[in-house]
């Protein structure tokens, strides 16, 4: 028999199986509920164990699966129901009542409780679907395909789903073929730089040398990123797939997940399906009759920003401190141990089983010319729906805040939406109707990054965010090169004093400077991108930082020292104690007419009394500059 | 082993073909600035970003540490763009260093002196910030002192110890707070040190002297 006739028996034998697993699955009812960290951090275990209770008391016939995460985040715990005559309906913000009561009445009686419906999972007459919603029609899945509705430690779920089918069609083809497949999609890597995949396997598979590694780099620590997290949680065998593909192109026969270990779940979670996938001979030796041997293992990082740099990620895996050297060699010529080495972000394999599978052609439907396929954010800050979201590439900044994350909470206007965390930049409202793809971001002095978005309100100083990320920078610069270790530390100490009111003429000319010269002149891309969020903020914001060091005042009102607290006597309700009580030093006193006023000597700033003063009275504001209050109070 | 031709500040000058570029300026008297580079060391540190060059047909500044020569390249060891970065790196490590000249035994014979003298950058610094680093200097070993307020952080000690010497020092701490320090972070003087003196040799500062030296 041919190689490729084994090929496709074994793995057509695996797929039997795992189809009559998945389908027996649906002969009775289904529930599915969201653990992935996002899940359990908003009570999704209680949500579990609930439910398995309701079950075992009401002597009902379902199964209960324990799912990734569906990238609805804001809505955790999320629980998902499939019951025969009903379409499958997903519920959110589900508490242990809710639970039971889906329970007793949807399983026990035929009430699918759609009160708590969020929505449904496919297009019916009963509920609105997600796909009914304006985020469902701008969301595309291709990488978060699968999240959330399969067993994540199920090999299985994914199996029946069409999994590891690419890799077995990759062993039946000339792994220049699989090349020239992942050449022609242009898929760029999602780490960040959004350097061509092909390209890089390509170097790394011409380079000499027997032996060669590949590396999956879920080293991901951007403040406000979880996407790679969230995928190791829900879908790791798609990321092992890929990277398997990955090996079997350039030649490798062992392959690495980086992973942080302060990524439990993520762990256990990649443990065991690299454990399944041996069982069921897609890792190891001969894999599916093909002659093509893999192993794949698990390398904890031990939570160095710095260490998702491929070169310091390759030198902590070789026992030494982790600081990034001079490229070129870049890594696929010669990376860990030496050795030609390819090393792929999370989400840039997560691809790779879908442009195998459906073509090259398929991906660059979607997306722009330069930036095939989607982006995955992350969603945070001030937006109502926090959470994943699958876009197309070209997809306008305003849809994203505004049509999938429902814009902003509280009716606070929007001020800016930060991108690809402490390498990306802030970008202002005139940006909302940009479409979003790698180009466009680095033109408009933000980066892709590897997807975090956090959203700023008018409540937000953009010099105290500048002075946020460069504070995590500065922390997680390694310290090897001057320019990073000191630039950004000069950065930083300006910024601080910019924030405490001590801003000098000339502080943002000096600090253009530095940030270019720290851009142009740093060893690695944490000191080459560190200024980033400076350099945007400067660029849209400079009136914030102008105000800051001319007048001494926060149009925001953020900055501590800028500000000062004050309590408006028409508002105050005299009879009302709120604040008086609420203050932690004893700074508020009623005066001779009965009005609580505030001892400016003694207030440290802490905004309880703002937060404790009745919604009906709004008597406690804040002023910037701090001196208004003299001429408030007289 | 072949040699190849390239142009340095419109000098032609021949040289092994792979080694880095630096090491051909140096031995041919064209002087760049630097700190960290060790002959011989199969990968540079590139730390102390100082020996930034131009060379033609790239698009921005390059470390001379990194690049190895090739036929026909050409090189300009000055250009704004170079000055700009060099000043900033010198300045950024002067603002991080304790600067006592008239008392320290490497006046005259420190690196960040002849930077200041090749470069005509002045050694007092205007326009940063002061980054002082508050550590206690080490005078616990018989033969050596070491002021880490003064160090640069080139590593050159850390390199010559482990070739050299006992192989105690090493560094320490990230960021701003990166330094050198024995193993286990113990005074030098409880430390392996042999007081072979070779670090002190090699200090392009006066962050480790020996002791006779300082009398």
């Amino acid at each position: 028999m041919s190689r490729d006739k084994v090929i496709k028996e074994n793995f057509t034998k695996l797929q039997q199986k795992s189809r009559a697993a998945w389908e027996s699955l649906r002969e009775r009812p289904l529930i599915l509920v969201g653990t992935a960290t996002c899940g359990r951090a908003a009570g999704a275990l209680e949500i579990l164990k609930v439910i398995k209770e309701e079950l075992a008391k009401s002597g009902l016939e379902a199964s209960v699966l324990e799912v990734g995460c569906m990238g609805h985040c804001y809505a955790e715990p999320l629980v998902t129901v499939y019951k025969p005559g009903f379409p499958p309906i997903c519920y959110g913000y589900v508490t242990e009542g809710i639970a039971a009561r889906l329970v007793q009445d949807f399983l026990g009686g035929d009430d699918p409780c759609l009160e708590f419906a969020l929505a449904a999972l496919e297009a019916n007459d009963m509920v609105p679907a997600f796909t009914d919603f304006p985020r469902g029609m701008i969301e595309k899945n291709i990488i978060l395909d699968k999240c959330g509705l399969i067993d994540p430690e199920n090999i299985e779920h994914y199996i029946a789903l069409g999994g590891y089918a690419a890799l077995a069609g990759a062993l039946g083809r000339d792994p220049g073929q699989v090349l020239e497949e992942i050449k022609a999609s242009g898929l760029r890597g999602r780490g960040g730089a959004g350097f061509p995949t092909g390209r890089k396997w390509e170097t790394c598979r011409l380079a000499p040398g027997e032996e060669k590694y590949v590396i999956c780099n879920a080293d991901e620590g951007d403040p406000g990123a979880f996407m790679d997290r969230a995928i190791l949680e829900s879908n790791p065998h798609q990321v092992l797939e890929g990277l398997a593909i990955a090996a079997y192109t350039v030649g490798a026969r062992q392959g690495y997940f980086y992973i942080r270990a302060e990524y439990p779940l993520a762990v256990a979670r990649v443990k065991k399906a690299i454990e399944q996938a041996r069982q069921a001979g897609l890792l190891g030796t001969n894999i599916l009759g093909s002659g093509f041997d893999f192993d794949v293992d698990v390398f904890q990082g031990s939570g160095a920003f710095v260490c998702g740099e491929e070169t310091a990620l390759i030198a902590s895996m070789e026992g030494e401190p982790g600081l990034p050297r001079h490229r070129p060699p870049f890594p696929a010529t010669a990376g860990l141990r030496g050795k030609p080495t390819v090393i792929n972000n999370v989400k840039t394999l997560s691809y790779v089983p879908h442009i195998v599978e459906r073509g090259a052609r398929w991906l660059r439907e979607t997306g722009t010319d330069g930036s095939p396929g989607t982006a995955v954010f992350a969603l945070a800050g001030k937006v109502i729906n926090t959470g994943l979201a699958e876009v197309p590439m070209g997809t306008t900044l305003r849809e994203v805040v505004y049509d999938v994350g429902s814009g902003i909470p509280g009716g606070k206007a929007f001020k800016a939406v930060q991108i690809g965390g402490p390498s990306g930049g802030c970008l202002p409202e005139s940006a909302l109707d940009m479409p979003i793809d790698f180009d466009s971001l680095s033109q408009a002095g933000a980066m892709m990054g590897s997807g975090g978005m956090v959203i700023l309100d008018e409540d937000d100083c953009m010099v105290e965010i500048a002075r946020f990320f460069l504070d995590f920078t500065q922390k997680e610069s390694c310290g090897k090169c001057t320019m990073c270790r000191l630039g950004t530390r000069q950065m930083l100490d300006i910024l601080e004093a910019i924030t405490r009111g001590q801003g000098k003429p000339g502080d943002i000319e000096l600090l253009l400077e530095l940030a270019e010269d720290v851009k142009a002149g740093s060893l690695c891309g944490l000191g080459k991108t560190a200024p980033n969020p400076v350099l945007s903020t400067i660029r849209y914001f400079r009136d914030e930082y102008e105000a800051h060091i001319k007048e001494r005042r926060c149009p925001a009102l953020m900055c501590q020292s800028l500000i000062a607290y004050y309590i408006l006597p028409e508002k105050c309700e005299r009879s009302c104690d709120a604040c008086v009580g609420s203050c932690p030093v004893e700074a508020i006193y009623t005066n001779e007419d009965r009005i609580k006023v505030i001892d400016q000597q003694k207030c440290v700033k802490c905004a309880s009394c703002l937060e404790a003063c009745p919604p009906q009275y709004k008597a406690v504001i804040k002023l910037s500059p701090p001196e208004l209050v003299n001429e408030m109070g007289a | 082993m072949k040699t190849v031709t390239l142009t340095i500040d419109g000098r032609t000058i021949k040289a092994r073909e792979g080694e880095k570029l630096l090491w051909v300026a140096l031995e041919n008297g064209i002087y760049i600035p630097n700190l960290c580079a060790i002959p011989g060391v199969k990968h540079p540190a590139a730390a102390c970003r100082l020996c930034f060059v131009e060379i033609e047909g790239y698009p921005r500044p390059v470390t001379a540490c990194t690049e190895p020569v090739v036929e026909g390249m050409v090189v300009s060891t000055r250009s704004p763009r170079v000055d700009r970065l060099v000043q900033t790196a010198f300045e950024l490590l002067l603002s991080n260093h304790q600067q006592d000249c008239a008392n320290c035994p490497r006046n005259r014979s420190c690196e960040l002196q002849r930077i200041a003298r090749e470069r005509r950058i002045p050694l007092r610094v205007k326009r940063l910030r002061k980054l002082e680093r508050e550590l206690p200097v080490d005078d616990s070993s018989p033969a050596l002192r070491y002021d880490p307020r003064k160090c640069v952080l080139c590593g050159k000690c850390v390199w010559v110890c482990r070739e050299k010497g006992t192989g105690v020092l090493g560094f320490a701490g990230r960021g701003f707070g990166r330094r050198i320090t024995t193993f286990g972070d113990v005074p030098l003087g409880q430390s392996g040190c042999n007081g072979c003196g070779e670090c002190a040799r090699i200090c392009p500062v006066g962050a480790l002297v020996e002791k006779k030296a300082d009398i």
